[in-house]
């Protein structure tokens, strides 16, 4: 197999990242593997940090994970083109370190941070999460990640915030795809404060036990199991504690369409198509759907956060 | 003798040669499946993580390619001189409703898995679903009067009938328009071709009416001016 020189890490990015990873709360200095695998060649991804972590079985499903090469090679990441293979070919041009984070509005810790301080005090799990699109099919995801709530935290957001907003980087020299306006950039996610703080939203840096490749949303990443993929907003750069509800990018693009909270629910069906089923890519069964269930399957952990709430309008 | 060198090589070159490319996307459907199967190993035919929406993807885009193709025949058989091309017309139109036959039936089979009542709140109640298999509908009669016999016993109704094109055309750009998310860059592609090749048909009839009015005007005037008249042979 030949590999262009665009898919080889460059040296900089390369010691950036095992520099990142030393940098981990004294984790262990990384360790190179032999060289990346013929999967990791084909999906353009160069995988050569190991994470340590710990397993959260609690959080985590029994489900088969998919396979590495599922996972990075079939994302929807508008950034770097509209069609499911165009993250893996293209997102070889994001450099995820030097990596900081803005923080600002309605907290006491405002500021600039660096990727490493923000992960500094956070120990890494591996949470075994379903993850369900929008758009009716499914997958299992080993995420390497820490909860949310213990990061938003350290910013001690004051008694206005309600929601938190984050942002994706906006720079059409990394991220192609912005240089089409198929969506309102930079993209913009959003929760509401107790959502944020609810144990199974994690941020994610890994998975598969390896730091996370561009097209999966390096260096960090929101995952939010129990609402359709697109709340999971990749590549942060800036987190806002707001009083009013963020503008959040699929919202604004066809708001009949999308709405703020996007929980998983077959009850409610997508305008244009039915939420009932999903397909779950890559497993043996691939021919047939199976049944959506409401949150996710995470309802037991979550329902209570919208006691009261009508779900149908507030989809 | 060169005119029939020339029908032989339609007959016996170009239109085996068409029929093959256009057999092309479904050979590729049958290499990736192969793939998937583990009878080869070809990944570069490979269908991807969800090979149930690449397959139905394919049929549906190779179908209305063809579809517009068919709709080319003319405006190029005219605008080249190429009385020739209208040979392809019937087979580009047939594998045209082969492909969108063939994406309906994978819908319908595969991804919504025989389960009829899916089926049917599908159809009534998504529109993009509803437009998509009212345009198969209107292919039908089209495919089925696509005989040599059809076409003689329908005469000038035949010509009617395969208007029908028109409209499967448009509902089919509508169908892929209105399925996408975001990205609507592709089906407007579409919509663009279609719009160039109906538009073409318009100029058309409206130059040929425009045309055969002035004709008709001329004749009018003639008549009313005299110049009908039988000439007859003036006294001196």
């Amino acid at each position: 197999m030949r590999i262009r020189p665009s898919e080889i890490t460059p040296e900089p990015v390369y010691r950036a990242r095992r520099e990142f990873l030393a940098g981990i709360a004294g984790l262990g200095a990384a360790s190179a593997l032999a060289g990346p695998s013929l999967a990791e060649q084909i999906m353009n991804v160069t995988l050569i940090e190991r994470l340590n972590y710990k397993r959260n079985a609690r959080y985590s499903t029994s489900e088969k994970a998919n396979s590495l090469a599922d996972i990075t090679g079939y994302n929807n990441f508008y950034e770097f083109g509209t069609d499911k293979s165009d993250p893996a070919r293209n997102a070889g041009s994001l450099r995820p370190r030097p990596w900081s984070v803005v923080v600002d509005g309605e907290c006491e810790g405002k500021g600039r941070y660096t990727l490493e301080d923000l992960l500094k005090p956070h120990a890494l799990e591996e949470r075994i999460y379903r993850l369900r699109c929008v758009e009716a099919w499914s997958m299992i995801i080993p995420w390497i990640g820490f909860p949310l709530g213990d990061l938003v935290k350290r910013f001690k957001p004051t008694s206005r915030a309600k929601f938190v907003e984050f942002t994706t980087l906006l720079d059409p020299r990394q991220m192609p795809g912005q240089r089409s306006s198929v969506l309102d950039w930079p993209y913009v996610e959003g929760l509401r404060v107790d959502e944020a703080m609810h144990p199974l939203a994690i941020l994610a840096v890994g998975l598969y036990g390896q730091v996370l490749p561009n097209q999966n949303g390096a260096p960090l990443r929101l995952v939010v199991p129990w609402k359709y993929g697109f709340k999971s907003i990749k590549s942060i750069v800036r987190i806002r504690f707001t009083e009013g509800m963020p503008a959040t990018t699929w919202a604004l693009s066809a708001p009949r369409e999308y709405g703020f909270y996007a929980n998983v629910n077959p009850e409610v069906d997508h305008p244009r198509w039915s939420q009932k089923r999903e397909r779950r890519i890559g497993s043996d069964s691939f021919l047939s759907r199976q049944p959506t269930v409401k949150f996710n399957g995470y309802a037991a952990e979550v329902a209570s956060l919208y006691s009261g709430m009508d779900l149908t309008r507030n989809f | 003798m060169m005119k029939l060198n020339a029908n032989l090589a339609t007959r016996w070159i170009a239109k085996p040669l068409v029929f093959l490319l256009c057999l092309l996307p479904l050979g590729w459907l049958l290499a990736g499946l192969a793939d998937l199967a583990g009878f080869v190993q070809w990944p570069a035919a490979g269908l991807g993580a969800n090979p149930v929406e690449e397959i139905q993807d394919t049929f549906g885009i190779w179908g209305l390619r063809l579809l517009l193709v068919t709709l080319a025949v003319t405006p190029f058989r005219e605008i080249l001189g190429w009385p020739r091309l209208l040979l392809f017309r019937r087979m580009l139109g047939l594998f045209a409703f082969f492909y969108v036959s063939m994406h309906f039936l994978w819908y319908l089979l595969v991804d919504q898995g025989l389960d009829w009542r899916l089926w049917i709140e599908d159809i009534a109640k998504r529109p993009y679903v509803t437009v998509g298999f009212t345009a198969l509908l209107l292919l039908i009669p089209l495919a089925v009067t696509s005989t040599q016999r059809a076409m003689r016993r329908l005469g000038r109704r035949w010509q009617r009938l395969h208007r029908l094109i028109y409209p499967a055309a448009i509902l089919g750009c509508t169908h892929f328009y209105w399925q996408v998310k975001a990205d609507i860059r592709e089906p407007l592609v579409y919509c663009l071709v279609l719009a160039v090749l109906l538009g073409w048909r318009l100029y058309r009839y409206r130059k040929r009416a425009s045309r055969r009015r002035a004709e008709q005007d001329a004749r009018e005037y003639q008549q009313a001016s005299g110049a009908g008249l039988p000439v007859q042979p003036l006294a001196e």
